[in-house]
């Protein structure tokens, strides 16, 4: 199983983690943030596929933690730090959060941008260095994070690929 | 009836019902406003996941027209009307007559982008006049807007409300077919009627199946 090139799939309101030579990938991202945590001397990444910004919005006393910015970063950590990752070096790449209709009533037309604005106040919190983004706009993304080379390969319909 | 846990079959029956009805109605308007025969599927009703409603949809990265709109009034949820970019393509050709449109660049598509959000209003309008026919609740559909783009990044937009309350969602999905050469049918798209978790029991009460 070492050697064997996987890539390991994150769905929405998901979370998992990756080792190399394994990647970890999660597509269509719209209005959802797809959080990187990794440490690039393990060659370990952990991957969240946010859909809202803070588990306050939750309305039903058990929920999934992967879905909230705080909740899902939180889960991560630990995550990362039961493998043996040490907190210091944890550093992260971002994307998605962008705002796919162009009108909408109240708070749910500028969920994007608020869930960016969510994991930026998160990785803040935690001290962690936020490496690269590409956030915003109104195109859906799909990314693919590489631990071996901690670049985060962004694939949008319009413009292809590009490297984090 | 928060959780999901008190629905029944009769209840997925009646909302198949509401689906057919709203259904109906629309492929006849799309069938008029294009001339061309314009055939449904029996819909599905489902408790999926959001990765399974995003399956039903066509995959995640698959690229479609997505025309998106908020119902409002007694009733509240989310409705889609996703097409591919095949059947998007044919239908704006009808609709503006330019034989030569192209998705290649979206930031313009100008004439293409109204047509296709007309469409939606017409669709939709027809799609929930006769749900609100068929339940005597009041609905109103918001303004119709579009998006060419990968069906994860559209649809989940659509999950927002839902995924407040809940990591499944009931839908109401119905294949939209259109007539090819030689009498073969292919899909052209999907509508999908997602309500709110809190307009359940409006709907089923006001049914009187609740």
């Amino acid at each position: 199983m070492h050697n064997t090139q996987t890539v390991i799939r994150v769905g929405i309101a998901d979370m998992n983690i990756a080792n190399a030579p394994q990647t970890i990938r999660t597509s269509g991202l719209g209005s959802c943030v797809g959080v990187v945590l990794y440490d690039s001397t393990k060659k370990i990444a952990g991957m969240v596929h946010v859909m809202l910004p803070d588990s306050q919005l939750g309305k039903s006393k058990q929920f999934n933690v992967a879905k909230f910015a705080d909740t899902g970063i939180h889960a991560m950590l630990e995550m990362l730090k039961s493998q043996g990752v040490r907190p210091f070096s944890i550093k992260a790449k971002i994307a998605g959060g962008a705002q796919m209709f162009q009108f909408g009533s109240g708070d749910t037309i500028r969920i994007g941008p608020r869930n960016v604005e969510a994991v930026k106040q998160e990785l803040k919190r935690y001290s962690i260095q936020l490496v690269a983004e590409d956030t915003g706009g109104s195109s859906g993304r799909t990314i693919e994070f590489d631990p071996e080379t901690s670049i985060l390969h962004v694939r949008t319909v319009n413009a292809g690929t590009q490297e984090l | 009836m928060n959780s999901n846990h008190d629905i029944t079959e009769m209840h997925l029956d009646v909302l198949r019902e509401i689906g057919n009805i709203g259904a109906a109605h629309a492929a006849t308007s799309l069938s008029q406003l294009l001339e061309h025969k314009i055939d449904m599927r029996v819909p599905k009703v489902a408790l999926v996941t959001f990765d399974e409603m995003f399956e039903l949809a066509g995959g995640t990265e698959k690229v479609v027209a997505g025309i998106f709109l908020r119902i409002e009034g007694d009733l509240t949820g989310s409705m889609f009307f996703v097409l591919t970019i095949e059947s998007a393509t044919q239908f704006i050709r009808k609709l503006t007559g330019d034989k030569e449109f192209e998705f290649a660049a979206v930031e313009e598509l100008g004439m293409g982008v109204s047509a296709l959000q007309e469409l939606g209003n017409i669709l939709s309008g027809s799609y929930l006049s006769a749900l609100s026919d068929f339940t005597s609740l009041k609905i109103y559909p918001t303004v119709p807007s579009l998006s060419v783009d990968m069906v994860g990044a559209i649809v989940s937009f659509g999950l927002i409300e839902v995924s407040q309350y809940s990591d499944e969602v009931i839908v109401i999905e119905t294949e939209i077919l259109q007539e090819g050469e030689q009498g073969i049918s292919s899909l052209a798209g999907h509508f999908f009627l997602l309500p709110d978790p809190l307009s359940y029991r409006t709907i089923f009460s006001s049914l009187g199946v609740l």
